[in-house]
Parts: C-alpha cells; structure tokens; sequence
C-alpha cells in the first residue's frame, strides 16, 4: 500500500525512481523533436541497433559497468543512425526501408552475440539480457550517476541549441539560408537522441525504448499548439510513466521494466488522443455535433422565416408536417423545433403548429443575409 | 544576352555561370547563365519540371549542382549570404507545426542574434513590423495551423521582410493565393523595388507577367531568354519555351497585343 512512503524512505526504490523519472524527461524531450521531424521510427530503429554494442562492449572490456556499455551502445546506435542516412542518400532504398533493414540487422546480430556470451564459461556474464526488456531493479547507484550527468547533458544542451533546433525541425532550407550549419545541428540532435535512448536501455530495455521515446511527445501534442509547453509536458509524461514503471517493476519480483511502462503510457497517449481539448477525439466530436446541430436550426429558423414570409405576417404559424417536408436534413424537424422553444426562437401555436418568436425573426434574417447575400 | 555581360560583376544581383544541375544523372539545369541586374523586379516562368525550384534552390546554395557559380554582388553566394532572402513554396513545410504566426516570422532574426541567444523584444518588434507591411499584424498570435493558403504566403514574405535583405528568391508566392493576397503581393512587390531591392520570383502565370515585373527569365532545363520583359518575352521565345503548346501561346500573345 505504502509505495508512496516508501519512495520516500526506501533507499534502492528512490534511486530506481530517480534515475527512471530522469531518463524519462530526457527521452520525452527528445522525443518532441523526433516526432516534429518525422523520425519518431529512428528512435526504434536506434534502439535495437544498439544491443549489438552492449554485447561488443561487454565482449571487449570484460566490464558491465553502465558506463562502458552506454559507450558501446551510444557507438553502435549512432553508427545505425548514419547507416540509414547514408542508405536513404546514397542508394534507391528508401527511408522505411532502411529502418526497417538496420533495426532488424542489428537486433539480429546482436541476440545472436547475447547468445554466445551466456555460453562463455565465465559467470560474470549474467544480467545482460535483462536488457532486452530492461530491469530497473538492477539500477545502481552508479548506473543513476551516469544516467544523472548523461540526462543533464541532454537537456542543457537541447535548451541551448533550442531556437536553432526549432527552425530545423520547422524549416531546414531555411535554416541553410541563414547560414546555420545545418548538417551540423542535425547530427548534434541525432547525437542527443542517440543518449537519450542508451541510458534508458537499462532500465527500459531495447525492444521497448522507443514507445518512452514517441508516445509522451504523441501525447503532449495533443495538449498544446506551443513547442515549449509540448516539450515540458512530453518529459513530465515520461517522467511519469519511466517511474511508475520502474517502481511497480521493483516491487513485483521478475516484472519488466520496460512492458510496465509502456502499458503506462499508452493510458497517457489514449487518454490525450480522446480527451484533449481541441485534437482530442471527444471534443471534436462535441464541436461538430454543436455545429451540425447549429446548422439544422438555422435551417428549421429559415423554413419557417420562409413560410410566413407568403403571408402578412412573420409570425405566421405552420404545422411541423410543412417544416418535415421542406427540411432538407434527415429526419424529423420535430427535435430541432423543440430546440428552437428552448432557445425561444420558435413556439408552439397549438400540438401541431409553431410560429417564430421576434429573436427567431431576427436571426432567420441574420443567416438569409449571411448565406444567400440577401437576396432571399 | 551580350549585353548582360557588359555590367561589371558587382553591379550584378545576382551572376549565374554555367549552372548544370542533374538528379541521378538526368539534367534538371543545363549549362544555365543569368545575370541579374540589381533592382529589378524578374519574373521565372516555363513549364512543370522546368527547373524553375532547382534553378532558386541552386543559387541558394540548397543543392549541389554538378556544375556553375553563383555569385551574389561580385562575391560568392557563402560569402554574401545575408544579402539574400528566400521564400520557400507554402508546402515545403510542415503548417501543423506547434507555433504561432510571430514566431515564425522571428525566425527570420535567427541568423543574425547569435548562438545561444534568445529573440528579445527589438527582434519581436521589427516581425511585428513586417507582419504589419503584408497586413497581418492582427493575426501575430494565431496558431499557424488556422492559417489560410494566402495568409500562409504573407507569413513567409513576412519572415523574408525581416531579414532585412537586398535579394529576395521567391518560389511562387502567388500559388493558390486569393485575389486580396495577390494584389497585397504585388504591392510589396513593388515596394521592394522602390526600395532598390532586387526580387526574383519563380511565376506560373504567364498573363500577369508584363503586368507584375520588368524582368523575365524563361526556362527549360536551358535558358531559352532573359532580360526586360518588352524584348524577351515575346511570341517565339513562348513558343520555344512550351514546345508544342502553340495555341495556347497565341491566344496569350493576342490578348498581350490588345
């Protein structure tokens, strides 16, 4: 019950809380830019190239300090990342293409070295795969130094470059024409991306990385029309979802990191998609109803602005029969005309007859006007 | 043509050589001279797939022609770069972006404030300045995204304005516009020029060209002709510029002769 108390007293559960919540706010950052960029595929892709390193890593030094495999993994992930910028330049094979090749390639090749190391006969070995998956519980105090100064590095040197990394996601012709160096910015951002994916290998694990990647960016997009507020709220919904992963995988023994979370933040990415105001589903949904709903009774308003108009007068009453016939929407016209009393737009004459009210007059002529130009 | 070369280089807006551009080895631009006079206002025209863009984006140095230079003022185009402004198609970026009006008109200040530095309020100031020269300075906090086509144009003109430049390169900026935004364009157009500045703009309609600009290039893949719109935009060069389309040159050519 007391996870709460003892996130704050429990000594290994804080340290796994905050090394997840800081690799969290980096990969939500970062993932803003990915996603404005249309790379959010890259994250993944990057990902899973990236296990062959820690396996390389491990192989050429002996060493499962977190330090040496990030190294290795940050090396290989970057080598993936310039690998399919040169596939998608230099040859017919285009961009989803070459993710697709990498991702799978390296990930193959590196399960295949995995393998081979568990065959060593040397007991050190044990613990790599938890990368696969990732195993936050296995995070130390050290493994949260080096995610610590990594994720500093990331943000510091995201807000720095901020205004230059906005105008290439926005506009990269742009940016070459004011004599930016753009190929530069872009390997400096794809450098920062590359980092913030490794330090979560081990807590999230390879296969999964890139959901804390795209989603929490996904989903503040829905919140906001503003880069920076977006970019906030992507890293408190990776932060959010990095700890709560990491902790209820802590709690609960042989439970992966990296599937916790990802079931945390699809609730995060769902609930945006249908809940936010103004892209969110339910809202949109609500605004097309008020509009069509708006529609309908102008349409029923001018019917009966029409009718009355063959006779002396506007308020002229005539039966909702009349009104079923001309109304050009499906259905009755009965709901609309009740609408319109609520409004006080129209009122019932007698059960079958309705006549407009002076306001319904009004705007009956506001919309002729509006919509025919008058000449109705 | 022999007359454009008797202006000395730095005289020139802008000084094109040789320019060849191919993309896998198919030639977009072949073997293309232009010299642009300084304060002129030239129109580009010639059919799709031309090189109308390849021709804009190569001077602006955003493709690497296999041949040629450009030289802006008597310097290589690096060297003078801040003298040049450009204005991409409206579709080239991405209008869903999260950002407003204002912004993206600051963006425009990006290259010269410096390296870790944000847009203050001078910079703020003189977007503003320029949103009001296309008249949008009522729409400086509107989500781009609830941008119609023409006020996206005038955003990008506005972004061009405050570059503060001596050339600007624009890429059909009256592509899809309204009538109020065209005739807003044509205004700045001139304005530009009263100012001195030189304005190249890549055009697809052919009838407006006499009306709009003193200047003409007509392109296809080669220089068909260039110069001031009275002695080289006429019924031939048409016609060697659109190949078969001859009707539809000379209905163009009878309207021009009313």
């Amino acid at each position: 019950m007391d996870i709460l108390t003892e996130l704050f007293t429990d000594y290994t559960l804080r340290t796994v809380a905050l090394g997840a919540a800081l690799l969290g706010i980096s990969a939500g950052a970062l993932g803003c830019f990915a996603l404005l960029r249309r790379q959010s595929l890259l994250g993944d892709a990057i990902s899973h190239a990236a296990l062959p390193g820690i396996a390389l890593a491990f192989l050429l030094t002996g060493s499962k300090s977190s330090l040496v495999l990030i190294l290795g993994a940050g090396a290989v992930g970057w080598f993936g990342s310039v690998l399919i910028a040169a596939l998608t330049r230099r040859t017919p094979i285009t961009y989803d293409t070459a993710l697709g090749i990498l991702l799978s390639v390296f990930f193959g090749v590196g399960l295949v070295m995995l393998t081979f190391i568990q065959r060593m006969p040397d007991a050190n070995q044990a613990g790599l795969d938890s990368f696969l998956f990732g195993q936050a519980a296995a995070l130390m105090q050290r493994d949260i130094y080096v995610i610590l100064a990594i994720g500093s590095v990331i943000l510091l040197l995201t807000v720095a470059f901020w205004k230059e990394f906005k105008l290439i996601s926005f506009d990269p012709d742009m940016a070459e024409t004011l004599g930016l160096p753009v190929r530069a910015l872009e390997h400096l951002l794809t450098g920062l991306f590359v980092a913030a994916i490794v330090i979560g290998l081990q807590t999230v694990g390879v296969v999964l990385m890139s959901a804390l990647i795209v989603a929490p960016a996904a989903a503040a997009r829905q919140w906001t029309n503003r880069l920076g507020v977006m970019v906030l709220l992507a890293a408190v919904f990776g932060a959010v979802s990095g700890v709560s992963g990491a902790v209820s995988s802590s709690m609960a023994p042989n439970l992966p990191t990296g599937p916790v979370i990802v079931v945390v933040v699809s609730m995060i990415v769902g609930a945006s998609l249908l809940f936010a105001p103004n892209r969110g589903f339910v809202f949109r949904k609500i605004r097309e109803w008020k509009s069509g709903r708006a529609l309908r009774v102008d349409a029923v308003l001018v019917d009966l602005y029409t009718l009355a108009s063959q006779h002396a007068s506007a308020d002229y009453p005539h039966s909702e029969q009349v009104l079923n016939v001309m109304s050009s929407m499906s259905g009755t016209a009965k709901r609309t005309l009740h609408l319109l009393k609520t409004l006080e737009l129209a009122q019932p004459i007698d059960d079958q007859r309705w006549s407009l009210t002076p306001a319904g007059e009004e705007r009956a002529r506001r919309v002729i006007e509006e919509h025919y130009g008058g000449g109705a | 043509m022999t007359t454009d070369h008797a202006i000395p280089a730095e005289d020139l807006a802008i000084d094109v050589r040789d320019l060849t551009v191919a993309y896998r080895e198919k030639p977009v631009l072949w073997d293309v001279d232009l010299q642009i006079p300084d304060g002129v206002l030239m129109a580009i025209v010639g059919p799709n797939g031309a090189g109308k863009t390849t021709f804009i984006k190569s001077v602006l140095g955003l493709n690497t022609p296999a041949a040629g230079s450009v030289l802006v003022h008597g310097k290589p185009y690096q060297k003078n770069r801040s003298q040049v402004a450009y204005v991409p198609q409206r579709g080239s970026v991405d209008w869903d972006f999260p950002t407003n009006v204002l912004d993206v008109v600051t963006m425009g200040v990006y290259g010269t404030i410096g390296w870790f530095r944000r847009p203050g309020a001078a910079q703020k100031a003189q977007a503003i300045k320029a949103l009001a020269e296309v008249g949008m300075e009522s729409l400086a906090d509107r989500q781009i995204s609830e941008l119609s086509g023409g006020q996206q144009q005038r955003v990008f003109l506005a972004r061009a304005l405050v570059q503060d430049a001596d050339i600007y390169l624009m890429d059909e900026p009256f592509q899809g516009v309204d009538a109020t935004t065209e005739r807003a364009i044509v205004e700045l157009l001139r304005a530009l020029r009263e100012r001195g500045k030189t304005v190249v703009v890549v055009h697809h309609d052919l009838q407006t060209v006499p009306e709009y600009f003193d200047h003409v290039l007509l392109l296809n893949v080669r220089r068909i002709a260039a110069g001031p719109v009275e002695d080289v935009f006429t019924e031939e060069n048409l016609r060697a510029t659109y190949g078969g389309r001859v009707a539809f040159v000379s209905a163009l050519m009878a309207r021009k002769g009313e």
